[in-house]
């Protein structure tokens, strides 16, 4: 107990909203983390994977005896091995009754339907041995028709991916705004509207590229198994290993150590994960994979893959009437984690801001022989504003409007929040008018307008175009019930406690499990200002399911808002367990105290104070409490929101078209997010900047393309182009703070808005500046071929050539899996 | 991914290079930069059985002058090469092709003499090697030979290179101040290939265009010579018509392969508008 | 298998190794040093990048034996004692990594860069990492790290603004 002669507290300044530096930093710019990759224990094998060189065929042949006999090899695993025990990767979003789910196998048995499908496993005391002795295995396939075109695949009497389903649709799901009561009959508006605007809208197919490729060690102890994996949802992972394994649940312990970048792309019950887990209990040894880039591009799930079919309806003024949407979702050759979910996802999110009185969604999700699909940053989000955003420049076409101001015509004003959309969901705040004045001083709009103006009229070989994006998101996934109602396996909600240590020290455990994203620090500064200790004083752990034991673990931007909010919970719970030892400390009563900067105080009583860290002292000692509690204030808090938090924004892109190359390059882009309120500055501004990298990325560079045979082409990062610093422009970005009123932070959300909003404004730019020269799409990603030929040749730059680039022999994923080919004597500096 | 086993043989002197290769059997690599090599060897698209390595030789790396000839040693480095006074006089057009060969780290260890050894047609240098009509000195088992650009580049990966024999230094001209040059790269990612290229060196007199060097980067499965273009700039006035009526004519004779990144025509597109360009940054216009 | 000696981060070794070895594997798995880490298999993404013999090289496209009797410099090498490395420090001081797995490359690369060029423009910067992808930060903020860490390993004071100031006016 302190007495001070001082009883006027100063608070100190807030924590929230400062752009403190990193905790995780120092271990991470001295390479002293860990990775899943740099763990080594005693006696550890290593675990190397065949994949299928080919998309559709039956094993008819696998002979892994001489693979057996390679030097250092333990032991050798095929499907056949492991048929009785490896059950079926699970999917938790079963979207509709009737959805078909074919089974997925964590290594073929019999038969593969996707070029990088594991074949068999080898396990060998080090990691060249195992890959080594890869090449010792002898397996024959007998072809099978390679279904990989979503449009055909749905026609009757198409191949059929899953010889025993009936189609190679897995799911027909359908909201309607009539049906469900959220707004009048489509069909009808559409009827009566003066206009209608029809367009076919290909979000190609996208790979994560998390920069940390797969890892995972399993350890097991007796019993029990210890698996350290590079995932997103260590929680989730040990749930779902479980039922899929029959290891008990209690006998089984995930953790996540440093994960480095997920995006979605670790948020799987991955197929390397099983069987690793299975290697393990078999040898009863520690057994480790990890995975090469070119095995993680074509065998971790991929996302986007969608073709939309989207008609809006507006009457000559230029008020929209109606949306209809249809979708083919491609599946993949099997249904992952949440495969299905991600179109179902975005289907709330078509009718972006605006105040659409009717909406029609439907979707398929179709089986093709590719690598299954799943979430993508945005998962199904950015789908779905890529559409609206793309179709409401086409309106404003059509009826010869500025794309801007139909936008204003139509987004929900700022006085009308809370504001139910025709898709049902219940927007929270924000002003869009504010945010796009904002992003239009950023970016220096008029003079660009001017520019654009006087290259035009000059005949400038390089035009400019300038694109919106005026949208919202839906982040804080998810209420409990919400994901009840749409099938979903699983709950939303998330947990964290807090642990008061005797010296003063508080540990934070969080069910929410970060890969970049800053949790330690943001959750530090949320609970310095909750408890009033010192931000260094805070250490925040998670990912680890020993640790911390309740968890829905990391993506939607859910963390801050639904995770951030558990911990702001705890942290109350604790005050309010402090209080009453304080009270009895002081000799007073709880009414009587007040709680700031860290102390509680005897209101009128200057001096007599105590400081909630010396609480937690005298609570550890325990001699002197009060009658009737627990001797402790460590708490306990479960958040489960009742909404989504909706964070809004305007993103406008300047883009300069090569017309003689089709080259085009960003010249300027600006951006206004709404995320509510701001725990840390410096981290969201970063999350902006990355998720704008990938959104550009999704509009310029990134396409998985496999070829008529199912290979996939762009199998290393030769061609699959991640881009470099060089290749993106400088990012101006801003803030407007509407607070969101579903959390105690007023935060909404911002890992993902980026990346959703980015894409359709950096089309639309592409658009804007050619579009005089009679183009009206391009598909993306806008390579300078698309581009050019849409120029020159009409229509939307059409198929690229699915042939690789010839770099390093012409490297694609047949040849990756240790199969050597004809191109194998041509490479090299001879 | 790791590379398959092999042997591993580092010489000190070209002699001992040769000899090691000729008692190396039939599947032996010669590793260079190996900025090529070992991502291929890791990809297992090659699995040499003995790899020689070349970076311990002092005598293949380095830049001298030999009358109107550089010599540049097959083992210098894109860095040196980006750093040599000599090349930074007379050596413009490879200076500025090798600025632009995928990033640092990879010029701090790949070679000029890797990268023609290689010959892919996606490469950088080979165009400029054959638009400068560079001189090939290969050593072999019987000794030295020089064998000229226009006969160095046979196929796809593929040279005049004999069994045995190493490349060990080329020659190059130097372009002295009548000469302008350009080396125009189109690619969509600044670490990437080119998906086209083409390399111009214009030497005028008066207001006139005296001789023309155009080499076309990735327009086939060789490197090649941009010669309608060349003849037709022979005499012609330095003015953007007469180089645009020149271009267009650069892709003449090509039958460039379609990929990912660009489909025939449209490599041949690229090839004209990028050769105007080049033209007309290498002529000053 | 092939007997090599080599410096790294200060400390001289000796291995036995096969030739086949990528240094970036001798690095992780024969000497610990796992600082330093694999992202890709063609010399794309720059993640493995350290120095040999003072210049920033892809340790996946080094083989082990080849920097026998050389001197490595790792992640794990640059700070002086408890001093980070002004590049260190910048990449804390502004942001400039998420998760954190390009971080090391790129802070080699970024090392290389500026001893070639004490005063980068942004543009310079940008060109000068184009062999390190990064897919968290969209690089900005990286960029600002390296200009900053170039101005304070040149001596001057600090040319970029301080992030609070950017982030502020962003």
């Amino acid at each position: 107990m302190t007495v001070t002669e001082d009883a006027a507290t100063v608070a100190p300044a807030k924590e929230v909203g400062q752009a403190r530096r990193r905790k995780e930093d120092a271990r991470l710019i001295t390479g002293r983390t860990t990775w899943t990759d740099n763990m080594v224990l005693p006696g550890m094998l290593h675990m190397s994977v065949l994949r299928s060189p080919v998309a559709h065929a039956r094993i008819t042949h696998l002979d892994v005896g001489a693979a057996q006999e390679r030097p250092n090899v333990v032991a050798v695993l095929t499907g056949r091995d492991l048929a009785e025990e490896q059950g079926s990767i699970p999917c938790a979003w079963p979207v509709t009754p009737d959805m078909v789910n074919p089974g997925h196998p964590s290594v073929a048995v019999d038969q593969v339907n996707h070029v990088g499908e594991a074949v068999a496993l080898v396990i060998a005391r080090s990691r060249t041995a195992a890959a080594d002795a890869l090449e010792a295995i002898d397996i024959d396939y007998e072809s099978l028709p390679v279904v990989l075109d979503m449009e055909e695949a749905v026609t009757g009497g198409a191949d059929l991916v899953h010889g025993h389903t009936e189609s190679n649709t897995s799911f027909h799901w359908v909201f309607d705004a009539g049906e469900a009561g959220t707004g009048a009959d489509t069909e009808q508006a559409f009827a009566e509207a003066d206009v209608v605007v029809s367009r076919r809208f290909v979000q190609q197919r996208l790979i994560p590229a998390f920069m940390e490729p797969r890892s995972v060690v399993v350890q097991p102890s007796g019993d029990n198994f210890t698996l350290w994996s590079s995932t997103q949802i260590p929680h989730i992972l040990r749930v779902m290993l479980a039922m899929v394994t029959g290891i008990p649940e209690h006998k089984l312990r995930v953790i996540a150590p440093d994960v480095g970048g997920g995006f979605g792309g670790k948020l799987q019950v991955n197929p390397e994960e099983v069987l690793c887990l299975l290697a393990a209990r078999r040898l009863g040894k520690p057994v480790k994979w990890t995975e090469t880039r070119s095995e993680s591009l074509m065998s971790a799930h991929h996302g986007r893959d969608q073709i939309q079919y989207i008609d809006i309806a507006a009457d000559r003024e230029g008020n929209v009437k109606g949306l209809r949407c249809r979708i083919l979702a491609d599946m993949g050759a099997y249904l992952r984690l949440v495969t299905p979910g991600v179109p179902v996802l975005g289907a709330f999110m078509f009718v972006g801001i605006y105040k659409f009185p009717a909406y029609r969604f439907e979707c398929d999700g179709v089986f093709t022989n590719k690598v299954p699909t799943d979430a993508y940053r945005g998962a199904g989000r950015p789908e779905a504003t890529f559409a609206i955003e793309r179709i409401m420049d086409e309106l404003a076409v059509e009826l010869g409007m500025d794309p801007l101001e139909l936008r204003r015509k139509n987004w929900i004003d700022a006085a009308e929040f809370p504001f139910t959309t025709a898709a049902g969901l219940e927007y929270d705040s924000g002003d869009y008018e504010a945010a796009t004045q904002q992003a239009l001083q950023l970016l220096g709009y008029d003079e660009l307008r001017a520019e654009q103006q006087r290259r035009r009229e000059s005949g400038d070989p390089v035009q400019l175009g300038i694109g919106f994006s005026t949208f919202t998101e839906m982040c804080g996934l998810a209420p409990s019930r919400v994901l009840g109602s749409l099938s979903y396996g699983a709950g939303g909600w998330e947990s964290a406690s807090i642990r008061m240590l005797p010296t003063g020290k508080v540990e934070v455990v969080a069910g929410t499990t970060p890969h970049g994203q800053g949790h330690e620090t943001a959750w530090s500064q949320i609970v310095a200002d909750q408890l009033g200790v010192p931000f260094e004083d805070v250490e925040v752990l998670h990912g680890d399911t020993a640790v911390s034991s309740r968890g829905m673990d990391t993506y939607g931007s859910r963390s801050l808002v639904v995770g951030g909010t558990a911990v702001v919970k705890a942290a109350e719970k604790v005050v309010a367990k402090a209080r009453t030892i304080a009270a009895h400390m002081l000799e007073a009563s709880e009414d009587d105290l007040e709680f700031t900067g860290g102390k509680f105080s005897v209101r009128g009583t200057p001096g007599a104070s105590v400081g909630i860290q010396e609480v937690a002292l005298a609570v550890f000692a325990s001699h002197d409490y009060p009658e009737g509690i627990e001797p402790t204030i460590d708490a306990e808090a479960t958040f489960d929101p009742e909404n989504f938090s909706f964070p809004p924004g305007t993103h406008i892109c300047a883009m300069e078209v090569d017309t003689e190359t089709g080259f085009v390059k960003i010249r300027k882009y600006a951006s206004v997010d709404d995320v509510g309120t701001i725990v840390n500055p410096l981290i969201v501004e970063g999350q902006v900047h990355g998720g704008l990298a990938q959104g550009i990325a999704q509009a310029l560079y990134e396409e998985a393309i496999y070829d008529a045979d199912g290979n996939l082409t762009t199998g290393t990062f030769v061609d699959y182009l991640v881009p470099s610093a060089a290749d993106l422009p400088h990012f101006d970005t801003g803030n407007t703070v509407h607070a969101a009123p579903g959390n105690p932070l007023g935060a909404k959300g911002v890992g993902e808005a980026g990346c959703i909003a980015s894409t359709p404004a950096v089309v639309n730019a592409a658009l804007d500046a050619v579009r005089h020269l009679g183009v009206t799409d391009i598909r993306m990603p806008l390579t300078p071929e698309r581009v050019w030929r849409a120029i020159h040749q009409g229509g939307d730059g059409g198929d690229r050539a699915t042939a690789g680039s010839n770099a390093y022999g012409g490297a694609q994923t047949e040849t990756t899996a240790g199969v050597s080919t004809p191109a194998s004597a041509l490479g090299g500096d001879k | 991914m790791i590379p398959a086993a092999f042997d591993y043989a580092r010489p000190s002197t070209v002699e001992e290079a040769l000899q090691v290769i000729a008692e190396g059997g039939d599947d032996v690599k010669v590793l260079a930069g190996g900025q090529s090599l070992i991502p291929v060897m890791r990809l297992r698209l090659a699995a040499p059985e003995l790899v020689v390595d070349l970076t311990r030789i002092p005598e293949l790396r380095g830049v001298r002058e030999d009358g109107d000839a550089l010599v540049v040693g097959a083992m210098t480095t894109h860095s040196d090469v980006l750093t040599d006074p000599l090349l930074a006089r007379y050596g413009q057009l490879l200076v500025q092709a090798t600025e632009t060969v995928a990033d640092r780290q990879v010029r701090h260890r790949g070679t000029f003499g890797g990268a023609l050894a290689h010959a892919d047609p996606a490469g950088d240098l080979p165009a400029v090697a054959l638009a400068l009509d560079a001189e090939f000195v290969l050593a072999g088992p019987s000794g030295r030979r020089t064998v000229p650009a226009t006969e160095f580049f046979v196929d796809y990966l593929t040279t005049a290179l004999e069994e045995g024999e190493l490349l060990v230094e080329i020659r190059l001209p130097k372009l002295g101040e009548d000469w302008g040059v350009r080396y125009e790269k189109f690619n969509r990612v600044a670490q990437a290939w080119s998906i086209v290229a083409v390399a111009a060196a214009v030497r005028r007199e008066g207001g006139r265009i005296a001789e023309a060097r155009i080499g076309l980067t990735n327009m086939g499965s060789t490197p090649l010579r941009a010669t309608a273009t060349e003849q037709a700039l022979l005499g012609a006035d330095v003015s953007l018509e007469a180089v645009t009526a020149a271009a267009a004519l650069a892709a003449d004779g090509t039958s460039p392969s379609s990929d990912l990144n660009a489909q025939a025509d449209y490599r041949q597109h690229l090839a004209r508008v990028l050769t105007r360009r080049a033209l007309a940054a290498a002529t000053g216009l | 298998m092939t007997q090599i000696t080599v410096r790294v981060d200060g400390q001289s070794y000796s291995d036995d190794v096969e030739p086949r070895t990528l240094l970036v594997h001798y690095l992780r798995e024969q000497l610990g040093k796992v600082g330093t880490v694999v992202g890709c298999d063609t010399s794309n993404c720059g993640a493995c990048t350290v120095h040999l013999d003072g210049e920033a090289v892809k340790s996946c496209t080094v083989l082990a034996v080849q920097a026998d009797g050389g001197t490595v410099t790792t992640i794990e090498g640059i700070a002086d004692g408890g001093t980070l490395h002004p590049m260190q420090k910048a990449f804390h001081d502004m942001h400039g990594l998420q998760c954190g797995f390009c971080t090391p490359g790129m802070i080699m690369a970024s090392i290389d860069l500026v001893g070639d060029n004490p005063d980068p423009s942004e543009d310079e910067v940008r060109e000068g990492i184009e062999g390190n992808l990064c897919r968290c930060t969209g690089y900005q903020n990286i960029v600002r790290a390296v200009q900053q860490a170039a101005a304070e390993m040149r001596g001057a004071s600090t040319g970029a603004p301080s992030t609070t100031e950017a982030v502020a006016q962003s």
